[in-house]
């Protein structure tokens, strides 16, 4: 008896190892949940500040208007997100903070192509459709490619969406832009091209006014660092 | 939660439970372990003992070890030395008839049968209180037998000790990551002994009482782990195993990864072979630890070993793949490094893992001190060598397990 006694000790002891550690572990996801919000929440009032900004057009400048910052924290929030999703235990939780994160990249993208509209100012964007559910080893290979046009072209604006997330601003995006399977889909200046494409057939589709101004921008930064040499 | 997952938690689930289990064992008896660390050797009086020195192509060390033996701390008249050679073809007949007509040593040569021969024809040529065995590799230290009959004397039903076998002069990578786990593994077979559940008694010099031998008859070729075999069958027959951790013999280690591939080759299809010839043991409380805990925490540790060797192994060819998907698509990029620490992972499996880990250190940490030896930073590379080679030569054996292969001695 006392020989079973001791292994039902251990068992409990063992248990609490686990116990502890799945404590310390919720705790810090817990940690990078509310950090997921505190940006968002950030990134929320920034564009409400935007916004009403845009409202008050009427009476201010385009050059009053900065929303600059914003896509910047997008792109930090969307690593998270897509780390969160693939790391994480709480996936209800990030659920949620995907599809407001989804909420305000579309809230992003429609601020920004009005005050484009109306400032006469460029925007160039591509709207990134990948699927979670369907076995699509294209979009893998998209967002390679995406994140290297990103990197090339940092005016450019990229939103990616789930094509699977269950939220009815999804819904209207693909019906707005007729996304259908297979993926990935992207829509490229509101033309929505279907399946993989490389970077250089992503440049034929971008236009020609924004290749040359990221050439000349990209061109006039290396000479200003050439110069501080 | 993924299959994956559910198998990885349970296998990270059992091995801190063993260790767990270790460590209460280690808090339980922790009083007696250090009075037994602490205190020398007093015998009320010294029994005969012979000592059984099986040899095959041992030239270079065998005149060390017949030299440590005539150097132990015993009276001569009541220790004898059999020297048995199992014809070797190298020069280690030659070297052992220097000890022709020595008053302590009987040197025989008898044609090769393997190593269970060798030590059955020298117990047959004794008729001492106590007989143990010693490889021609291996060198005691002057105390070791005294130390020994010491624990028979204060435990009488004690059938056999085994001492702590530690690496002789390690001098390579190869030897210094053994050397740590020798360690480590005297804390093991320390703890075990408390238990009551050693499955090996070693060949470098354990020794038991004549009945023993008596009464379950000589050692078995026993897919050459005779070792392991006749613990087991003395575990089948309830004699008790002791261990004692301050009787030091010194072993020389393999030098080469090929050397101690087939060695351990050897050892694990043993473990593998002899728990199925004892399978009718498992899980029997009446044969306590040994049945309830030895035999299937090394059985859950080779499965286990192998489980995550083919996991980090998928884990590799995935990332591999991932990085063709990457360089197909945009060519070839820097990797991208994060020193945000909300992309370090901090799953359950993480800080129970950190746990475990913390545990074997300790254990390695323990076994040292039950050795007094130092600490050494090699616990760092032992950890990386083994969690490489081990799983090729623990799939080997069951690999030779499955065909019914008999790996070599050598």
């Amino acid at each position: 008896m006392r020989q079973w006694g001791k292994y039902l000790i251990v068992l409990l002891l063992t248990c609490g190892i686990f116990a502890i550690s799945w404590y310390v572990s919720s705790y810090f996801s817990g940690k990078k949940i509310a950090e997921i919000r505190d940006i968002q929440n950030k990134i929320a009032v920034d564009i409400l500040s935007s916004e009403t900004q845009y409202s008050l057009l009427e009476e201010l400048s385009c050059s009053d208007i900065n929303s600059s910052i914003i896509s910047d924290e997008l792109l930090t929030l969307a690593d998270r997100i897509t780390y969160s999703e693939q790391n994480l235990s709480e996936q209800d939780d990030v659920l949620l903070l995907k599809k407001q994160y989804t909420m305000l990249q579309v809230k992003d993208f429609l601020l920004k192509k009005r005050i484009s509209e109306r400032c006469k100012t460029p925007f160039t964007a591509i709207l990134y459709f990948y699927g979670t559910k369907q076995n699509c080893a294209d979009c893998e290979r998209q967002g390679y490619v995406l994140d290297a046009a990103r990197a090339k072209y940092p005016e450019l604006r990229i939103y990616s969406y789930d094509y699977n997330l269950d939220l009815s601003t999804i819904r209207a995006l693909r019906s707005i832009y007729k996304v259908d399977e297979p993926l990935p889909v992207l829509v490229i200046n509101s033309k929505t091209q279907s399946g993989f494409k490389t970077l250089e057939e992503i440049e034929a589709l971008l236009p020609k006014d924004f290749i040359k101004r990221s050439q000349a921008q990209a061109q006039a930064a290396a000479e200003a660092k050439e110069e501080k040499k | 939660m993924s299959v994956a997952a559910i198998i990885t938690y349970t296998i990270v689930f059992l091995a801190v439970y063993v260790q767990v289990f270790f460590l209460v064992t280690l808090l339980e008896r922790r009083k007696e372990l250090a009075a037994a660390h602490r205190k020398g050797y007093s015998l009320s009086t010294y029994p005969s003992v012979a000592i059984i020195m099986p040899c095959w192509n041992e030239e270079k060390t065998v005149h060390g070890t017949v030299e440590s033996l005539l150097a132990l701390d015993y009276p001569k008249d009541k220790l004898e030395i059999i020297i048995v050679d199992d014809g070797s073809t190298d020069g280690t007949w030659k070297e052992i008839q220097q000890y022709q007509g020595h008053s302590q040593i009987k040197i025989f040569h008898k044609e090769n049968g393997g190593k269970h021969t060798a030590v059955n024809f020298g117990i047959a040529q004794t008729s001492t209180d106590f007989i143990g065995c010693l490889d021609a590799d291996s060198f005691v230290a002057p105390d070791a037998l005294a130390r020994i009959i010491s624990v028979f004397q204060e435990k009488p039903d004690t059938m056999a000790v085994a001492p702590a076998v530690i690496i002789h002069r390690p001098t390579n990578l190869m030897q210094k990551v053994q050397k740590v786990e020798y360690n480590m593994g005297l804390y093991l077979k320390k703890m075990q002994a408390l238990l009551g559940a050693i499955h090996v008694t070693p060949g470098p010099f354990s020794i038991f009482r004549r009945t023993v031998f008596e009464k379950l008859g000589g050692f078995r070729k026993a897919h050459n782990t005779e070792d392991m075999e006749i613990a087991y069958r003395m575990q089948e027959a309830h004699m008790k195993i002791e261990h004692c951790h301050t009787a030091q013999v010194y072993t020389v280690a393999p030098d080469t990864v090929k050397k101690l591939y087939k060695q351990r080759t050897r050892w694990i299809y043993g473990f593998i072979q002899n728990s199925l010839d004892y399978k009718h043991l498992i899980f029997r409380k009446e044969y306590g630890h040994f049945a309830l805990f030895t035999i299937p925490a090394g059985i859950i540790s080779i499965c286990a070993a192998v489980y995550l060797f083919f996991a980090a192994l998928y884990n590799l060819v995935g990332w591999i793949a991932e990085k063709i998907v990457q360089w197909r698509a945009v060519g070839i990029s820097a990797p991208r490094v994060s020193l945000d620490w909300f992309y370090i992972n901090t799953g359950t499996i993480v800080f129970v893992t950190t746990i475990l880990y913390a545990l074997l250190i300790m254990a390695m940490v323990l076994g040292s001190r039950l050795a007094k030896q130092k600490f050494s930073w090699h616990i760092v590379s032992y950890m990386v060598v083994y969690s490489i080679i081990a799983p090729f030569w623990l799939l080997k054996a069951i690999w030779n397990s499955l065909r019914a292969k008999q790996p070599n001695w050598r």
